[in-house]
């Protein structure tokens, strides 16, 4: 057995990410090789040789912005030595796995939670409402895994790096540009505390000038309902939900937020989650841990200053 | 040009699932069916361009069940000129829908295909991107704006982190993210001229195609209920609570 793990990194190092997925692959068993492709990607390959039990690190330069047509040329021919292909389900594997199953007539396997054998995985399916166990009859395996749903394996290993060379040949999509906002919050998907904010907040300005100082004190990352990024309060990779972004920080706090279906899709398996919300119906707090009723522009300040008092 | 739209018959957004008690499956009986909302804002995009003259014909397609006529009937209300169902009781799976889908683009020559990002019941998030692979085309999935010129579309994407832009040739698949645009309601006018526009009933077979699932459900369970906690009064218990009850902060 071998398992291809596809790595998610920014140039400089993998992402925690990376070794999570290396956990799930740990779970399928048999040999783990880390893919690295990108641009300068050296740093990342350095770090993902560091993974504790990788047998070997590939690392192909060229690749830009790992567009899916290029990492289907890329990751096609190396299927032939493996048994599975593993991808964080992050909007880049979401775009690349599909393209690689669909090339190796092989089912996907989306958003994976659990493995509980070689072929047998568990997935959540209607937002999360349901979980279902599925056992592939497929040769191979290719899967995107729920990073959040896996303890990330440390360091301790020392692969060797292979150098692999980019498939050469025109591609029909060219990129073009990107906008990537830089902050220096702790990324959403995998960030330790997660403040959130709905709706409720009524305008960009309220967003920052409420939830953000919040997460700031907390070092927390900031997050958002579908209703807020649809309004323009928050910018779209801030949403958290079923087709947003899945996270399970230990602390999630949901301001203003009503607790659509949707939305705790992407946020019920957070350790601690606390609501603020005027209206004691509202369904967030059937799955709060805490709650607290009451105008979130007054109690969120108050917050701020308790925080402070404890030392916050 | 020629725009084909894949629109899925899938659970109202609005409704909870309930697993059955045997575990082989969720409970659909009875519940309302209603058009997958990625599939409603690819519908809508596809009018648009017609509106603005890049598109000549929108042909609206389903595979499901008999009943998946009436979404390819609100897709022809929404503006779509014909549909095309693929007959299937059962589950398919989006490598099978994949295929099923090449066939109709390999008998239709669209320039262009408009997915769904993911079908709100099973939450793949495949179909476009499967495509895309078995026909050699190139992507734009999780859409947010898009712009097509008469040999290539450009495509701004929601990423983790913010947008990326593409630029592919045509013909290419796009996926739409929630933010592309905000899909119109059919007048009533309308839903009566859907009603005589035609649909083409197919079978999987008509394209060679073997719709057996690859992923045997070995069974289908709740997931584990989080219990609802305390309220507290004033933002100071609050802080108590998290400190040294939750030792969260
Ligand atoms: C296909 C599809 C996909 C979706 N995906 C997602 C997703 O990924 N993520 C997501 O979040 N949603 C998603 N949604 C949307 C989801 O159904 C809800 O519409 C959305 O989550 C609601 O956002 P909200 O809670 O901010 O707004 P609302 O539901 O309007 O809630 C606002 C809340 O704020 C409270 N409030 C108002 N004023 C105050 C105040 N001053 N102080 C305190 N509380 C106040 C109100 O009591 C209310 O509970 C999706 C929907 C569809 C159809
Ligand atoms: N049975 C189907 N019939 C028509 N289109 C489908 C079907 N299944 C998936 N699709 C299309 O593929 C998109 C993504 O679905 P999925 O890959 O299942 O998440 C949907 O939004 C539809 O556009």
């Amino acid at each position: 057995m071998a398992v291809l793990v596809v790595a998610a990194h920014d140039g400089a190092t993998v992402k925690e990410s990376t070794g999570k997925v290396v956990a799930a692959a740990q779970k399928i068993g048999g040999d783990i090789d880390i893919l690295v492709a990108g641009d300068n990607a050296g740093g990342a390959a350095a770090s993902a040789a560091k993974i504790a039990g990788v047998r070997k690190v590939l690392h192909a330069d060229g690749m830009g912005k790992q567009l899916a047509e290029a990492m289907e040329a890329l990751i096609v021919p190396l299927a032939a030595n493996y048994d599975a292909i593993l991808f964080a389900a992050d909007t880049t594997g979401k775009n690349v796995a599909p393209r690689i199953a669909a090339k190796l007539d092989v089912m996907q396997v989306s958003g994976l939670i659990d493995v509980l054998g070689p072929k047998t995985f568990i997935r959540p399916i209607y937002a999360g409402n349901a979980l279902t166990t599925v056992e592939s009859s497929d040769p191979k395996i290719v899967a995107t895994v729920q990073p959040t749903a896996f303890k990330t394996v440390g360091e301790g290993g020392s692969a060797a790096v292979e150098t692999i060379s980019a498939p050469g040949g025109a591609l029909k999509a060219a990129f073009v540009g990107e906008e990537i906002a830089k902050s220096d919050r702790p990324e959403l998907a995998g960030a330790k505390r997660v403040v959130s904010g709905g709706r409720a907040l009524g305008s960009d300005e309220k967003f920052k000038a409420v939830i953000e100082p919040l997460a700031d004190q907390l070092g927390a990352a900031v997050g958002a309902s579908r209703a807020a990024v649809d309004a323009g309060y928050a910018p779209n990779d801030y949403q958290v939900g079923q087709t947003g972004k899945v996270v399970a920080p230990e602390l999630y706090i949901a301001i203003g937020i009503s607790g659509a279906i949707q939305h705790l899709a992407g946020m019920k398996d957070s350790k601690v989650i606390v609501a603020i919300n005027k209206d004691e119906e509202a369904p967030i707090f059937q799955i709060a841990d805490y709650g607290l009723v009451g105008d979130l522009f007054t109690l969120v300040p108050e917050l701020r200053a308790e925080l402070e008092k404890a030392g916050v | 040009m020629k725009v084909l739209v894949p629109v899925k018959r899938v659970l109202d957004y609005n409704l909870k699932v309930k697993v059955k008690s045997d575990q082989s499956g969720v409970d659909l009986s009875n519940l309302k069916m209603s058009m997958n909302p990625f599939c409603e804002i690819a519908v809508e995009e596809a009018v648009r361009l017609k509106e603005k003259g890049v598109v000549t014909e929108i042909i609206a397609v389903s595979v499901g069940p008999e009943q998946a006529q009436e979404t390819i009937r609100t897709a022809l209300a929404m503006g779509a000129d014909r549909g095309i169902l693929v007959k299937v009781d059962g589950d398919v799976e989006p490598l099978a829908v994949a295929k099923i889908l090449k066939g109709i683009v390999e008998a239709e020559g669209p320039q262009l295909v408009i997915l769904g990002k993911q079908a709100i019941d099973d939450d793949s998030n495949q179909t476009g991107q499967m495509l895309a692979a078995l026909l050699g085309w190139p992507q734009g999935t999780f859409a947010f704006k898009l712009d097509v010129a008469s040999d290539k579309v450009t495509v701004v994407r929601e990423v983790d982190g913010g947008l990326q832009t593409v630029a592919l040739e045509l013909p290419a698949i796009i996926t739409t993210d929630l933010r592309l645009n905000e899909p119109r309601y059919a007048s009533l006018p309308n839903i009566m001229k859907a009603k005589k526009k035609p649909i083409d009933v197919k079978a999987p077979g008509d394209y060679g195609v073997d719709t057996t699932p690859r992923l045997k459900v070995l069974k289908v369970t709740e997931p584990p209920k989080r219990q609802g906690g305390v309220k507290v009064k004033t933002a100071a218990e609050l802080v108590d609570k998290l400190k040294n009850e939750a030792g969260v902060l």
